[in-house]
């Protein structure tokens, strides 16, 4: 019986066989032990045309509630910004689609040379010197980061402010333990952190890491916390968002060690998690400790210019058990979407872009309170994208019920943070417009407390 | 064009392809031509820090070709008390001239006697040729 | 061909963005937090920024391209309707902390597919959290600390044994997770050493990390011997499943008695490889083990309908944002739905088409383990390098010019002049034919005009490119005014790290 994904015909087949010098192909699985075979068939549904499987995954996406369908007021570390087209166009190239890590330089110029326009934008964007080829999202390059830091420093503390993603540092936690790492927050005090508490927690600590904008949209003190960080003998690490950096200044302009963060703003699509990329800078002196792919430029015998897979004796395909972190599979694909989006936007679109945020939140900020009464939990902070209100009753149930009336207004800050339980965090991309906005102020006047 | 296969006579040298040159309370380290050749071309040399310690038989530093990383073993214990920056500078000098310009630290000698228990010339050639 | 970078001209854009006129200007940012000078991002039209990445693409090489043997990789067809469904707005544009209630069907696509692989895995219960293989090499780890903590024994068991034939990623999870390694060797069968084990494996032993087939393509024929050596010391056995490919429907990591194992979506279920990612790393585990998996869970709710579980006080936390690369789940589950229970043919075609190639080949290049391969197998070019002076590197370079991508080569590290050749199952014979033949012509004329491998590519974009000049003298971005412009001087032959994995 054939299948799409297969070509064999009864002729291949024994004329490979043949070849091989059996009989079957059961004979090609002698070396099989009879104790481990599973002896039946799998026990999965049966094989379904692609037009069945087209219907029926299809159901499955018609019954969630995308931004498509609801009014989209959910950030918290994923955005739905707008995808341009061209993205979807380059990466359905099926030779970029389809291709592997670029080991072979002279199969691969196309991904390698994309890669190295990455590299450019993203270093370009946080005013570092080395990028590399991605990683897997915005969580996992700060485990990344603290593997540099605790080598780098020699130092076995981390320092991540409770105004970051809880998400990441969840998951630095997680890493932690198996780097030998311990882990401390710093607690934020009105919405942004102190830089002398900062400095004082940062003693002895190898890396301090800092969110810009917070969690909560607002603006740290950044150039303080780099100092405060700088003055303990800490790694100053800052995570943050690629779309902020046609208005904000660069880390590296104020001193920051590495720059990370969360790729999906620039050029992906939420889809519910993923995949999506980690973007991951640092200063050159860093360079050795880097992990992961980095793409450099070189020249062949003919001396034309080309690209390659460069000082990969930091990777674990060569320095194993001492390597820089054990990444292979990447998110290339993804890092590649995000370059084709800020290519396509250019340095004034991204200064638009930014602008547009800012305005749209500072509307949506007053407007919530003129028509609402929800007025900004950190008043007096400023913010880019994303602030925090409070809703004067559970969040989660103003969440439910604005819901109902096809609105989703933002994320419920009583799942991460104590005491916020009627706090709500509206985030404000250029997709939203002043009407939807208004939408959403009349539906928090009626559902709100 | 890299240099001719040779293991000097006036060498001590260590099972993992390195070598050492005593004079008199100091001595000079390096790695053997058969190490730089398995290596392929250096492109980095990562020293100790002039004043730190090395430890008969453990790692003191890292040469790095683009294919593969080594850790340097150190076949004397003693006392770093110069580094070969043209090494730093251009790695492929120890490729080029493993044994003179290609030398890698000079150390103070901690144990005098630990020379002793190190190949000559003949033996280490006679272990390349049984691997 | 010309950076992007170089292309732009000031003033031009391929964006043009909303305005909203009654809005107020923005507000102004504190000085020492605005942007002081603008990022230099290219500034192109939108035709050219397509013609540019057009242009990349013919300059790169994939599955849809051609045969792409690259071992270990398991580069096969990626099926387009993958991509169509992956990109319907019910996915795409749906966020991850939407309501339970609303996203029902994303919800059970990842119940779904968690029972298929939980099925085909032969384990209990499965988290779909790691971004990749290598994150769910650290995620199993991680599970093993947990394990032997909450028993006492977390300081007791701090050794990994793992084979001289592992991938990198093995050594490299087991130093992240703060485990040491134990290294064993293989023996001339090409199994794991099991005299060199046994004198290994003792009540410090916390897990093996075991690729089976190995990535010599060999199935470790001891592995039930294996599993009473580490089961009766008390540890755990983890199971790296780059390979499952060889096995699917025929034996289950499971069955051959491992605790732990991560399954590389983009391998064996068809997510595209993307240039170098994404890939997805779920991880399957016995039930002794599912309390500490990571939170949140995908559960299906005794009321009806799925959620999200974040009730599992033993968890060794997150490893990833979110659930996981859900992208990668749609593609996957997809796959897995048009295969169906004959999962088993595929594994069968990958194995017959490698034993295949392998046993075309077996005249004209060194075979350093003479048995029936699995999916893949690994042979060397080491009589042509004694006797012709051309290497594996020379080869791989070769095949370019026959149009075919080069095998992994230089791995494993136990073989010299490895080359790895992984067919894979999406092949028809002609195309392994042709590919066999290109490698006995290569191998022919190794003999006869060896500055043809040696010089090769011919036919590409770039001739071989100089990884030393890279490494020496990193230029990793784009200088703008300060660019080193390329020099007349050629490169010398280059040398290679090992590839592929």
């Amino acid at each position: 019986m054939t299948h799409p994904f297969l070509a064999l015909t009864d002729s291949d087949r024994d004329e490979m066989l043949g070849t091989i010098g059996v009989a079957t192909v059961d004979e090609l699985f002698r070396d099989l032990p009879e104790g481990i075979r599973l002896g039946r068939e799998l026990d999965l549904e049966p094989a379904l045309s692609e037009q069945e499987v087209f219907a029926h995954v299809a159901e499955l996406a018609e019954r969630n509630a995308d931004a498509s369908r609801e009014l989209c007021f959910l950030g918290a570390g994923m955005y739905d910004h707008y995808v341009p087209a061209v993205v979807d166009a380059v990466l359905q190239r099926g030779e970029l689609l389809t291709a592997y890590t670029p080991y072979q330089p002279e199969m691969s110029q196309g991904v390698l040379q994309a890669i190295f326009e990455y590299q450019t934008a993203v270093c370009e964007l946080t005013g570092m010197d080395v990028s590399n080829a991605s990683g897997y999202d915005g969580t996992s390059v700060a485990a990344d980061a603290c593997y540099v830091a605790k080598h780098a420093t020699g130092r076995d503390r981390i320092v991540v402010t409770e105004a970051t993603n809880p998400q990441v540092r969840q998951v630095v936690k997680t890493y932690a333990t198996g780097f030998g790492l311990e882990v401390v927050e710093v607690a934020h005090r009105g919405g942004t952190t102190d830089p002398g508490e900062l400095e004082r927690a940062a003693a002895d600590a190898a890396a301090v890491i800092f969110q810009q904008p917070n969690f909560f949209g607002c603006l740290e003190p950044a150039p303080e916390l780099v100092a405060a960080a700088a003055e303990a003998g800490a790694l100053p690490v800052a995570h943050v968002d690629l779309l902020s950096l046609g208005v904000l200044e660069a880390p590296g302009r104020y001193g920051a060690a590495l720059a990370l963060g969360e790729g999906q703003s620039a050029g992906n699509f939420p889809s519910f998690g993923g995949p999506n990329y980690g973007f991951l800078a640092a200063r050159q002196e860093f360079i050795r400790r880097m992990p992961g792919r980095i793409v450099g430029e070189t020249v062949d015998t003919a001396g034309e210019r080309g690209y390659v897979l460069t000082l990969q004796t930091r990777e674990q395909h060569i320095r194993r058990e001492k390597a820089t972190s054990n990444i292979t599979t990447n998110q290339t694909l993804l890092a590649l979407g995000g370059l084709v989006y800020l290519t396509w936007l250019g340095p004034q679109g991204l200064r638009e872009l930014g602008e547009t945020c800012l305005s749209l939140a500072a509307y949506a900020k007053q407007r919530l309170a003129e028509r609402a009464g929800v007025e900004p939990v950190f008043a007096t902070q400023t913010t880019f994208k994303e602030f925090a209100v409070r809703v004067g009753r559970n969040a989660r149930e103003v969440v439910a019920a604005a819901r109902e009336r096809g609105v989703h207004p933002g994320y419920a800050l009583g799942r991460d943070y104590e005491g916020m339980d009627d706090v709500l965090l509206v985030a404000v991309t250029e997709r939203r417009t002043p009407e939807e906005i208004d939408r959403l102020a009349d539906v928090l006047a009626e559902v709100a407390g | 064009m890299a240099p001719a296969e040779s293991y000097p006579d006036d060498l001590k040298y260590h099972e993992e392809h390195d070598w050492a040159r005593v004079e008199g309370e100091e001595a000079v380290l390096g790695i053997t031509w058969f190490a730089a050749d398995a290596l392929g071309e250096l492109v980095h040399f990562e020293p100790p820090e002039v004043g730190s310690t090395v430890t008969k038989g453990q790692s003191y530093g890292e040469v790095e070709s683009v294919k593969a990383v080594s850790d340097l073993i150190a076949p004397l214990s003693g006392e770093v008390v110069e580094v070969n920056q043209q090494v730093v500078d251009a790695p492929e000098t120890v490729n080029e001239d493993a044994y003179g310009n290609g030398w890698l630290i000079r150390i103070r000698v901690g144990e005098p006697g630990e020379a002793a228990s190190l190949l000559d010339a003949a033996a280490y050639r006679q272990l390349l040729e049984s691997q | 061909m010309k950076l992007i970078y170089e292309k732009s001209q000031s003033g031009r854009r391929a964006s043009a963005l909303p305005r909203h006129e009654s809005l107020t200007p923005p507000p102004e940012l504190p000085e020492e937090l605005r942007r002081s000078e603008p990022p230099r991002l290219p500034e192109v039209p939108e035709f050219e920024l397509v013609r540019h990445f057009t242009e990349l693409s013919t300059r790169n090489f994939g599955v849809d391209t051609g045969f792409y043997p690259l071992g270990s990789c398991t580069m096969k067809y990626n099926p387009r309707i993958n991509e169509r469904l992956a990109a319907l707005p019910g996915f795409a544009r749906l966020h991850p902390l939407q309501e339970e209630e609303g996203a029902q069907g994303a919800l059970e696509l990842m119940w779904r597919l968690q029972e298929i692989l939980a099925e085909v895995t032969g384990l209990h219960a499965v988290s779909l959290q790691p971004a990749a293989g290598s994150q769910g090499e650290l995620t199993g780890l991680l599970l093993v600390r947990a394990y032997f903590a909450a028993r006492g024994e977390a300081e007791q068991r701090r050794k990994v044994v793992i084979p001289d034939t592992a991938h990198g990623t093995n050594p490299a999870s087991v130093t992240m997770a703060g485990y040491e390694l134990t290294p064993v060797r293989t023996d001339a069968r090409g199994n794991i050493d099991v005299d060199d084990l046994r004198g290994k494996v003792d009540e410090h032993t916390a897990a093996l990390m075991l690729t089976n087939p190995s990535t010599l393509g060999l199935f470790d024929e001891n592995i039930e011997e294996i599993e009473r050596i580490f089961h009766g010391a008390g540890a755990l056995m983890y199971y790296d499943g780059a390979n499952l490919n060889a096995v699917c429907g025929i034996s289950r990591p499971g069955d051959m008695g491992f605790d732990i194992v991560h399954i590389n979506l983009h391998k064996t279920f068809s997510q595209p490889h993307g240039g170098g990612g994404p890939g997805g790393g779920p991880v399957a585990v016995r039930d002794i083990l599912e309390p500490f998996l990571p939170v949140p869970a995908v559960v299906r709710r005794e009321e009806g309908g799925f959620g999200l579980d974040y009730g599992r006080p033993q968890t060794i936390g997150k490893v990833r944002g979110f659930t996981g690369p859900f992208g990668v789940f749609v593609r996957s589950y997809a796959f897995f739905r048009m295969w169906g229970p004959r999962l088993r043919e595929m594994s069968e075609a990958a194995v017959l088409n490698a034993n295949y190639v392998l046993a075309r080949l077996k005249e004209a290049y060194d075979l350093p383990f003479d048995r029936l391969c699995m999916h893949e197998f690994v042979v060397s070019a080491r009589s042509l390098k004694k006797q012709h002076g051309c290497t594996a590197l020379d080869v791989a370079k070769r095949l370019m010019d026959y149009g075919f991508h080069p095998p992994t080569i230089y791995f494993p590290l136990i073989v010299p002049e490895a080359l790895m050749i992984e067919p894979t199952e999406t092949e028809a014979k002609e195309t392994l034919d042709a590919f066999c033949d290109a490698m006995l012509a290569i191998a022919r004329e190794a003999a006869d005009e060896p500055e043809l491998l040696q010089e090769a590519p011919h036919r590409r974009p770039v001739k071989r490119l100089d990884e030393v000049r890279a490494a020496k003298h990193p230029v990793v971005t784009y200088g703008f005014g300060e660019h080193p412009q390329p020099d007349v001087e050629p490169a010398p032959a280059s040398t290679q790290a090992p590839t592929g994995v």
